[in-house]
């Protein structure tokens, strides 16, 4: 029974990751980019919910949206800035401006506000324990749980019958074919942004209630395990990276379990280890020759 | 003559690097015509294209379209303004569905929001229905309706080939750009796409401006043909005096024979 409470655990952790994730894939699957600012977006998320709930004394839900709102304002500057005119150039040159743009905002945020970290107050959700047959489940596990597969079925949505999401698949397809039916590329690239960026600052604040401790270093690890996440499914699918969250989730959390809770950052690399060696296009991805 | 043209290119050209890939060519396209642009390989007929669509922006001269200079405009708004085009090699979204491959060119129509969809609001459903009723009507004139939730890739070509042009349709252009539409396709198939070009012309009240190689195609539905060599207009008149005009016939060089045999 113990085994199931943590997979419970993990699958609640693996959210999180989920939620990041899927911010990387969208990215990836429309401009071919790793957006390692992405953990920057998910800790700024977290600050914003924090403000909304201490300082402003909101409520979950109302600080849950303010922090998405803003995390998609960041996201899409962060685009605008520093990476629409490297569109055209070399993909290295993109991914090591996103590498900059991460140290920069980290930087910048410590710069203005201190390294201070802050605590988020334990009574945002309802913490109880809940027995369902024998295993104790803790109720903030299942709402983080709920919320995060409400906001993936919003996305769902959003990608598969929407105009947007119709304009993002084709896009990530084939962006000049895309502009020559009518779809404005520079906006259906932002609202992408815009999206992915709303689940990482919606993963924030649900980080934050969970490990209550939230600090301007904080979004770098868990961006990593989300890109590992993404990579896991396959980078451009975005059930990829929910199934890898859950998955990388649920490894940590039984590794830990097991009494390995030292290695429990390791494992999440050497999943991607694994991955790259033996299936490099990751659990959906299809191992087609890259397109020229 | 009619009045307006539709289309004027005016002197235009374009260089890419020391190379003159277009240089002064004219042209002057007027309501409802099918006309022709044909030449020998690496002539500039599609260099011809991706200029008027705002893919390249040319380097010299002007393109006019309804009474308004559309040179340097980007691609998505050429498109809004009523140009659409299909391309030689296809370039259908593969990985969406028949209906989806429509629907995403028909976008600039639709007046629902993102956030009327995300909000489900009767805006996003009233939107979607139009936009469905629509594409579907133009799927069934292209007999692709009972494929419409077939992935775009998993189509035979030439199916995907006739996809490209209702595609193309769903943008609602007022000059529609078809380059090579028949390529790759066997005389039954070339004949069937000649009466749908035709009919859709008709239909949706449509300039058609046709690169081809199949001369037959060409000679048959056009009514005036202009002649491309290495960037220059060499020819432009009805199909009759471009196969007599000896300027065409060495442009084409052994070709020659293949235009009377074909005609």
């Amino acid at each position: 029974m113990e085994w199931l409470q943590q997979i419970i655990n993990g699958i609640s952790l693996g959210s999180i990751y989920a939620l990041i994730a899927l911010g990387y894939t969208m990215v990836y699957g429309i401009i071919k980019l790793i957006n390692f600012a992405h953990g920057e977006v998910f800790m700024i998320g977290a600050f914003t919910g924090f403000v909304a709930i201490v300082h402003f004394e909101l409520s979950f839900v109302p600080a849950l949206i303010i922090a998405m709102f803003t995390c998609s304002v960041v996201g899409v500057l962060i685009e605008r800035i520093a990476y629409k005119r490297l569109r055209e150039s070399t993909r290295i040159a993109a991914l090591i401006t996103a590498i900059g743009m991460s140290l920069f905002i980290q930087y910048l945020f410590i710069y203005f506000r201190g390294a201070e970290p802050e605590a988020y107050p334990q009574d945002v959700l309802p913490e109880r324990t809940l027995d369902i047959f024998g295993v104790k489940v803790s109720m903030q596990a299942l709402l983080i749980l709920f919320i995060s597969i409400v906001l993936m079925i919003l996305l769902q949505f959003i990608v598969q019958k929407t105009k947007i999401g119709r304009a993002m698949r084709a896009v990530s397809y084939d962006k000049d074919a895309a502009r020559l039916m009518g779809i404005n590329v520079d906006n259906t690239i932002s609202a992408t942004f815009a999206i992915g960026s709303a689940l990482a600052g919606a993963a924030g604040v649900i980080f934050g209630i969970y490990y209550t401790k939230i600090d301007p270093l904080m979004g770098l690890i868990p961006g990593l395990k989300a890109f590992v996440a993404a990579v896991l499914g396959g980078i451009g699918i975005i059930p990829g990276a929910m199934v890898g969250g859950f998955i990388l989730g649920i490894v940590e959390t039984l590794v830990s379990a097991a009494g390995f809770s030292l290695f429990r950052d390791a494992a999440a690399f050497i999943i991607l280890i694994l991955i790259l060696l033996f299936r490099p296009a990751g659990i959906f991805g299809k191992n087609t020759k890259e397109k020229v | 003559m009619k009045e307006q043209p539709i289309l004027e290119l005016k002197d235009l050209g374009i260089q890419f690097g020391g190379l003159k890939a277009v240089d002064k060519l004219n042209m002057t396209l007027y309501d409802n015509e099918l006309i022709g642009l044909i030449g020998p390989n690496g002539a500039g007929k599609t260099t011809v294209f991706n200029m008027i669509t705002g893919v390249y922006t040319p380097t010299e001269g002007d393109i006019v379209f309804r009474g308004e200079r559309i040179n340097g405009l980007p691609p998505f708004k050429v498109t809004r303004k009523g140009i659409s085009r299909t391309f030689q090699n296809i370039r259908l979204f593969n990985d969406l569905s028949v209906l989806d491959n429509v629907k995403v060119a028909n976008h600039s129509l639709a007046g629902h929001s993102v956030f009327s969809s995300m909000f489900r609001m009767p805006k996003h459903f009233i939107g979607e229905r139009e936009m469905e009723l629509k594409s579907m009507q133009l799927l069934k004139i292209f007999e692709l309706d009972g494929l419409k939730d077939e992935l775009a890739k998993n189509l035979p070509y030439g199916m995907q080939r006739r996809l490209e042009i209702a595609r193309a349709l769903a943008a609602a252009p007022k000059l529609l750009l078809l380059d090579e539409p028949a390529a790759g396709m066997n005389p039954q198939e070339t004949k069937e796409l000649m009466d749908l070009i035709h009919f859709v012309r008709k239909q949706y009240d449509l300039t058609i401006l046709l690169i081809e190689h199949d001369m037959r195609l060409v000679m048959g539905i056009c009514e005036r043909i202009y002649v491309l060599d290495h960037g220059q207009l060499i020819a432009h008149g009805t199909g009759e005096e471009i196969r007599n005009d000896p300027k065409v016939i060495e442009a084409y060089l052994g070709e020659e024979v293949s235009i009377d045999a074909q005609s």
